[in-house]
This record gives C-alpha cells, structure tokens and sequence, in this order.
C-alpha cells in the first residue's frame, strides 16, 4: 500500500491533470474501502472456519454423546467425549467470578466517582488501569504460586476425615474462580465509573437536597439511575472471564470433574489449552468442537451486550 | 451527625478500593521479590541452551519484537485505512454499521479462538505451520480493532473547520487526508500502536499454537530472516511453558521483563494522552 502511495504522489506532481487526480482518489478511496470491509471478511471467515472444524466430531460421535455426556476420557482405549461438566465449569466458573467481582469492581467505582478524594482517586485509577495491563500469565503465575498453596492447606483441613475426595494440590474450581474475578475487575470499574459519570448531576442534587445522606443517594438514586451501564459491565466481565485461558489453566487443575469448589476442573478454555498441544484425530476434532461451543458462548454475550448498548442509546437520546 | 449505616456503607466502598491498590501492589511486589535476581544481563543476551550451560530469554524477546513489527507492518495501514474510510469516506448506511458492528465483534472474541482459527487457517490451510508470520497474522486480527478505534476516536476530534478549510482551498480529498488530518490526528493513531504493542507483549493464547515455542537465536544473518517462517515463542509463551516444567525461577524472571514493559507502555499511553490533550485544547 506504501508503494501505491508514493506512486500517486508521484502522478500528482507531474500530471497534475484532473484524470490523474481523480485516478489517485478513487485508488485512495477504494483502498480504504477494502480496508474497513476486511472486518467484515475476517469475522465471516472465523465464523465459517469455527462452524466447518467443530461440526465433523458432532457427526462422528453424536451430539448428544458429546453434549450430554460427563466422562471426559479422550484417550482411554474406549474413548468418551462427553463435555457437559467442562461446559458446567466455565458457566459456574464464570458466574461466580462475576459475583465476586462485579459488587467490588462497582463499589471502586463508586469509590472513584464520587466518594474519593482526588487524590486518593489519582492513585486508584492508575492502579485499577496497570491491573488491566497485566499480562494473564502473570495472573495465572500468581494463581499457582499463592492462591494454590493456600488452596491445598484449606483442602487439607476440610477433608481431613474423608476416604472419597481426590485431593487436588490446590488447583481447583475456587482458585481459578479467584483469579477470573480479579481479572474482571478492571473492566467492571471501567465501565461502571463512566455510566456513573454520565448521570445528570441534578439526580444527585435532587436528592440530597430532599435530605438524603451522599450513601443513601448512592445507592437509592445513583446505581439504579446507571443500572443500564453497570448491566452491560456485567456483561463484558462474563465474556471476558468465559474466554480466558491461559491465566486459569495451571491454576485450574488438570482432570475433568463436576464443578465444585474444590473439586480439579477443567474450563471450556483449558481443556482445548492443555490438551490441543497433543491431541489428534477424533480427539482434536471434538476440542474443536469446545472451541465452537465457547464460540457460540462468546456470540450470545456479544448479542446481549449490543443490545444493552443500543438500549442505552435510546436512553441518553430520551 | 452521620448516621450509622452510612459510616459502614462507607468503610464498605473504602474498603473496596483498597483491595485493587493492594492487589496491584501485591502482584508487583511478589513477582519483583521472586525474579529480580534472575533477571540478569546473562539472562537477557543468551538463549537457553545445556551444551553452554546458560540461561536466558534472548532468543523470545527476539520472536517478540518479531511479532510485533510484522503484525503491525499489516494492523496499522489496515486499521489506519479502515478509520479513515468509516471516518472520511462512508455514508451512514448498512455498510458502516456492519463495519462497525463486526470490528467490535472480533474485540469480543477471546484470544483462544483466535488462536484455533489461526492454527487452522494460517497454519494449515495456507501451509504456514507454527511460523512467526501465522502468529503474526492471527495477532493482526487481534489488534485490529484497537488500532481502528483509536484512529477513529483521534479522526472526530480533528475540527472539521480543518477540513473545510483544505477542501475549500481546492486541496484533493486524499491529499488533505494525508497532510492535514493524519497529522493532527497522529497522537491517537499512536496511542492505538503502543496499545496494539502491549497486547502483543501480553498475549498467550492466540500464540501458543500459532506462532509455536522455539526458543533459539539464529546464527547467521541469513537465517535472520528465515525465523519469520520457523515457529518462535514470545517470552509469555516461554513464560508459560517454564510454568509447565516447573522451572519458576525463569517463569518469575520473565515475569519482571513483562512486568516493566507493560509499565513503560502504561506511562507512555498516559504521555501521549496528556500531550494530545493539550493540543486539543489550543
């Protein structure tokens, strides 16, 4: 594109004729059509490609034997594919790091939008803002390091008398839950500071001056007033701690099992993580098949988010 | 005078705050604490390798800065043209809408999928394998959006009495795009850049089955090249395969390296915003 460029300046400064001008404008144009109708093309190809890869092991082994089945054994002689507690996990694992970390990740942003002086709030934000920025390795060298330990000592006193649980080292449901929902914090708090920054200051004015305390105005008058931004933040964090992998993968536990807190599980993320490295044939086939299952997860959330968004839009416009 | 309830409520919201601020602290101190020391220059210049007996992380941060140029040799004149055509060019219409609609789609799509469609794609169905280019291509998809948006964002705030000005000055479209608005609006596009660079830096997933884990510098000058077409971990890559083995002491060593980086990035973001601010303002 640079040599096209250059060419046209070229043409311009010796022709300077309006065929050769309108020659380089039209080029011009066309590129930057082609340019932004790329997106187009890449979302439509990723959806294809997605859909022709995970559809064959549904075929081969059967939806319902991959869907609805539970014993996850890829590998054994008689193979099972079933993934419905790898898809249990990722649901149960998001919901409950979204329930940790929505009501933190809103109360900062109260913090920041109204509460906080400015300069504790000039420290808050450039902190909330570097956490965002953290790799999700580091996220999950964290999770291994501190949280598993920790983990494993509570899994030793609370199963100190049973003959039945498998003991995990730590690496469980909670731990990853854990980290998904510092992951989403900064997301949270992003997004719902600014619909509280966006509200009609006379909201906030009408109230205190009918006599309300600054606490009971937050909360009776502001957060329902934002309800619509603090929705779609809450919808954000979902798709971003459904899709992420490499944080909880060694943090999650390495065996496919029924989500509980300290059970080891595997995420709709991780599984096709720690096992596409080595997998092949009906195996690789069905991760795929994962992949398209979180593909039609991460879809839904988008759908639901855009409608928030345009909902939202109708709201400032009225 | 202040209720009861209010005081908690309060110590609730403060109380909250405080856990990002030490979490944050929490993070950097223990991964400075745990790999300050490894991080050596030996660490830095040498690849890893048991015939000379060292340690070090040279051969990703070449892959690194590998990825990084070559996915933004293809994301920025693609984002840039795309800003400029939604921006400049586009009527409102259902093309601009499912432009917009589809760049703010693959923001949303997780990273693991763009790894699985890059392996896929980029790997097997042009036959690139697990090459710095497949990682490199999956990134640029990745990063798109970024580079878009912010292009985007920095095209609006230029006047439009700058555009009306040029045009009335008989100037082409193209030729007061190229000398007027892309350089008044040039601290966001590079904002969008350094952006898309930390994103690179950060990322794993997309890259472990596109751009694959080999570690080694090449030897000749020749072969410089040639690591476009071979697999090359990136140090997140590197990172998490160290993690894998249990060898923590490298893992925490690259996480110092990352770490710094993505504070560098961050002040250089807040730099250029405040500057951009500024000239806003004028």
């Amino acid at each position: 594109m640079q040599m096209q460029n250059k060419n046209e300046k070229k043409q311009m400064s010796i022709i300077s004729g309006s065929a050769g001008r309108s020659a380089g404008e039209t080029a011009a144009q066309i590129i930057f059509t082609i340019c932004g109708v790329l997106a187009i093309v890449a979302v439509a190809i990723i959806t294809i490609y997605m859909i022709i890869n995970g559809t064959p092991a549904l075929a081969k082994v059967g939806i319902v034997k991959i869907l609805f089945e539970t014993t996850w054994a890829p590998t054994a002689d008689a193979p099972s594919y079933g993934i419905l507690y790898i898809i249990l996990t990722s649901i149960i694992g998001t919901a409950l790091a979204v329930l940790i970390g929505v009501p933190i990740g809103v109360l900062t942003a109260v913090f920041l939008a109204e509460t906080a002086p400015k300069k504790l709030a000039g420290i808050v934000r450039p902190a909330v803002e570097l956490l965002a920025g953290i790799p999700s390795v580091i996220y999950g060298l964290i999770g291994l390091m501190i949280l598993n330990p920790i983990m494993y000592k509570l899994e030793k006193i609370i199963f100190a008398g049973s003959s039945t649980h498998q003991y995990t080292g730590g690496s469980n449901l909670i731990s990853a839950v854990l980290v998904l929902a510092l992951m989403i914090l900064p997301t949270v708090i992003n997004i719902s500071e600014s619909a509280l920054r966006a509200l009609d200051p006379k909201l906030k004015f009408a109230s205190l001056a009918l006599g309300a305390s600054h606490e009971q105005t937050i909360f009776k008058v502001l957060l329902p007033a934002a309800k619509s931004g603090i929705a779609t933040a809450i919808v954000l964090g979902v798709g971003r701690a459904i899709g992420e992998a490499m944080a909880i993968t060694l943090v999650s536990g390495s065996s496919v099992n029924l989500p509980l807190p300290f059970n080891s599980v595997k995420f709709l993320t991780t599984a096709i993580v720690s096992e596409m490295g080595y997998a092949s044939g009906t195996h690789r086939q069905v991760l795929f098949t994962i992949g398209l299952v979180l593909f039609l997860f991460i879809m839904i959330v988008n759908g639901v988010l855009s409608a928030f968004l345009k909902k939202g839009a109708k709201e400032n416009e009225a | 005078m202040r209720r009861k309830s209010d005081m908690i409520v309060r110590g609730i919201i403060n109380l909250c705050a405080l856990i990002s601020v030490l979490i944050l602290v929490g993070i950097l101190g223990y991964v400075f604490v745990r790999g300050i020391r490894t991080v050596t220059p030996s660490f830095l210049l040498n690849e890893t390798s048991v015939l000379n007996g060292t340690t070090g992380i040279a051969g990703n941060i070449l892959n690194t800065l590998f990825v990084i140029v070559i996915t933004l040799l293809f994301a920025a004149p693609i984002g840039i043209g795309s800003a400029i055509y939604l921006n400049e060019y586009a009527k409102p219409g259902k093309l601009v809408r499912m432009i917009e609609f589809t760049t703010e789609t693959l923001s949303g799509i997780p990273s693991i999928i763009f790894g699985l469609f890059g392996f896929i794609f980029f790997g097997s169905v042009l036959k690139l394998g697990y090459s710095i280019l497949t990682g490199s291509l999956t990134m640029t998809l990745m990063v798109l959006p970024l580079i878009t948006r912010n292009t985007q964002e920095a095209l609006k705030t230029v006047p439009d009495s700058y555009r009306t000005g040029a045009l009335g000055m008989g100037a082409e479209k193209w030729y007061m795009i190229r000398t007027i608005l892309l350089p008044a609006a040039m601290p966001g596009i590079i904002t969008g850049i350094i952006l898309a660079i930390g994103r690179i830096v950060g990322e794993s997933a997309a890259l472990l089955f596109t751009a694959g884990s080999g570690y080694a510098l090449p030897k000749t000058a020749g072969a410089f090249f040639d690591k476009i077409f071979q697999s090359g971990g990136t140090m997140t890559i590197q990172m998490y395969l160290s993690m894998q083995n249990g060898e923590y002491e490298i893992a925490f060593g690259i996480a110092v390296v990352l770490l710094i980086l993505v504070l560098l990035i961050n002040f250089l973001t807040h730099y250029l915003s405040s500057k951009f601010d500024v000239s806003k303002k004028k």
